[in-house]
């Protein structure tokens, strides 16, 4: 299991857009680009670290007031292009080791800057744009609802350098009063709670996990074969409900989250009950 | 108004934020129109917290009711702050899901179906760590679908507040109803301190921490739509209000461009006091005090 880099995010942004810098107009630390993808045109985004950035404590691959809002952003602007015409695929590459922890972020609203950008990738899913979220690298907590959760798609490395979790590990001990150590010894046998890519795989929410040798320097035949995954999601999405419950009806969360789905269904028939009666 | 009708009606009033999560939503509806949808009689608990020495819950804190309000069928569904911090889990998150797609659902029918949120949760319960944050994400886009039919009202009341993956929701929801005895923000004073130091946030100065994220200042700058005093009869005046408001034109977190702006503007070489950006910001947005 590797401590965050951010190298990963223009690594993959670069392999497949071609490109390593952002968009005008907007920070350093969103990459923005439209590239060939099959017969798709699509729209990569990807948050990196920038050392150079306005606010302090968003300078090292953390999302922030800025990131949020241009990630919001350039999402936006594909929806308002694509009116009329084919919708473009939206591709959220995530290697993104938090949300900004910081005084200013909080007294500016970052809560709404995070939502902001979840709006818009969730609109653009609405609208018919497959979003497809690929993790290749840290997936943490806020920072991934904002940029990657609200796809039609998650696909991610199987690979010791991806990890998605709600928590960094050492504050999460802290938080449930646990050591480390036992936090990870109840990893093995409570998949939630694991910070294992192959454990987070087991609760359904992953549409596939992707293997590749070298995540950090990428031969052109593995950029290929990652493309070709992408391609077959966008298919799979274009021929799916436009909502997320492919994450509770696949295999892995029939079994994984089983409780979820009685608790649904419970609610389902008192509901309808309840209508009946009134 | 003056200050000794304040103080009068102060003391006649019915405190909201005494009521448990349960007695919040009843309180909200039409006399006699709620009932309570996967109660604790039915006992769904969280299948995670037991293996872990935990003690679950038999509605794991979270309540859903259904019924009317304003003589609107409407669902409420309120978190618990009192059980594991109004934490969501695997059963409270679906069960906040299910309700917000059941509305959704009915409105699609053209039953009409409004929802409202009572958000007392510091986010993710750690002991259901992804599947926790798996909820969120759902939630937030149930929210959106449901939002385009009907008003999403949230409410936080305090004194628990609103945090972590949760103040997402919030910021999705159509409008924000706060007490000044209630908080909002993505990231608690302590884990900031933790994460970038003491000289960032100091988080035993509680004046500061009231500064940033109290109900008062979210309102002030227009991040809520409505501030009311720990008062149940207020609480119930204002989510009609909003039922009746109906789905904004333009929800606030749609709203890019202007906020994108306003960080534009600011001086990120220095840290501020709150009160600078209510001028600037509120000027911006058409907010109603319901008071």
């Amino acid at each position: 299991m590797s401590e965050y880099k951010g190298i990963r995010g223009a690594v993959w942004f670069k392999a497949l857009t071609g490109q390593s810098a952002p968009l005008s107009g907007g920070p350093a630390s969103v990459l923005a680009a439209d590239a060939p993808l099959g017969n798709d045109t699509a729209r990569f985004l990807c948050v990196v670290p920038n050392p150079e950035g306005r606010f302090p404590c968003a300078r090292h691959g953390e999302v922030g007031l800025e990131e949020a809002y241009t990630l919001a952003t350039r999402v936006r602007e594909v929806i308002h292009e694509d009116n009329n015409t084919i919708k473009r695929p939206i591709i959220a590459i995530v290697d993104v080791k938090s949300q900004a922890y910081g005084r200013r972020e909080e007294t500016a609203g970052i809560f709404l800057a995070a939502a902001a950008a979840a709006d818009a990738y969730g609109s653009a899913r609405l609208a018919g744009h497959p979003i497809i979220t690929l993790v290749v690298g840290h997936a943490f907590s806020g920072a991934f609802l904002t940029h990657g959760y609200q796809a039609n798609r998650l696909l991610a490395f199987d690979d010791d350098g991806v990890m998605i979790h709600a928590m960094h590990k050492a504050a999460a001990a802290r938080i449930t009063r646990r050591s480390v150590e036992s936090l990870e010894a109840l990893g093995k046998t409570i998949a939630p709670l694991s910070y294992h890519i192959r454990d987070y795989a087991k609760l359904g929410l992953l549409h596939k996990l992707l293997h590749v040798e070298n995540p950090e320097d990428p031969p052109q035949q593995e950029i290929q074969a990652v493309q070709k995954e992408l391609i077959t999601a966008i298919v799979d999405t274009r021929n799916s409900p436009v909502d997320l419950r492919s994450r509770m009806t696949s295999p892995g969360a029939l079994d994984m989250r089983k409780t979820s789905i009685q608790v649904r269904n419970l609610l389902e028939t008192q509901w309808a009950e309840i209508r009946h009666a009134q | 108004m003056s200050e000794q009708r304040n103080d009068t009606k102060f003391i006649n009033r019915q405190s909201f934020i005494e009521l448990n999560a349960r007695e919040r939503a009843e309180i909200l509806f039409d006399t006699g129109t709620s009932r309570e949808l996967a109660g604790p009689f039915d006992r769904m608990e969280s299948p995670w917290l037991a293996m872990q020495g935990v003690t679950p819950q038999a509605d794991d804190g979270c309540v859903v009711m259904k019924g009317k309000i304003s003589g609107q069928s409407t669902v409420v569904i309120a978190l618990e702050g009192a059980f594991q911090g109004g934490s969501l889990g695997e059963v409270s998150g679906e069960k906040l899901t299910a309700a917000l797609d059941l509305a959704c659902a009915d409105n699609e029918k053209g039953i009409r179906t409004n929802a409202v949120m009572l958000l007392e949760t510091g986010g993710v319960r750690l002991q259901e760590a992804n599947l926790g944050l798996a909820s969120i994400a759902e939630i937030m886009a149930s929210i959106l679908v449901l939002r385009r039919h009907v008003p999403v009202i949230c409410i936080i009341a305090g004194t628990v507040g609103c945090f972590g993956g949760m103040s997402l929701a919030a910021g999705l929801a159509s409008y924000v109803v706060m007490t000044r005895e209630a908080r909002l923000g993505m990231n608690g004073p302590e884990v900031i301190e933790q994460t970038s130091g003491v000289e960032e946030f100091d988080s035993s100065d509680r004046a500061l921490i009231w500064a940033i994220h109290g109900g008062e200042q979210r309102f002030a700058m227009g991040l809520a739509d409505a501030l009311v005093e720990d008062d149940a009869q207020q609480m119930v005046e204002a989510v009609q209000s909003f039922i009746a408001k109906g789905v904004p034109a333009v929800h606030r977190s749609s709203e890019i461009a202007l906020y994108r702006s306003h960080i534009a503007a600011l001086d990120a070489s220095r840290q501020w006091d709150p009160k600078e950006l209510r001028a600037i910001w509120k000027a911006d947005v058409a907010t109603e005090d319901t008071q």
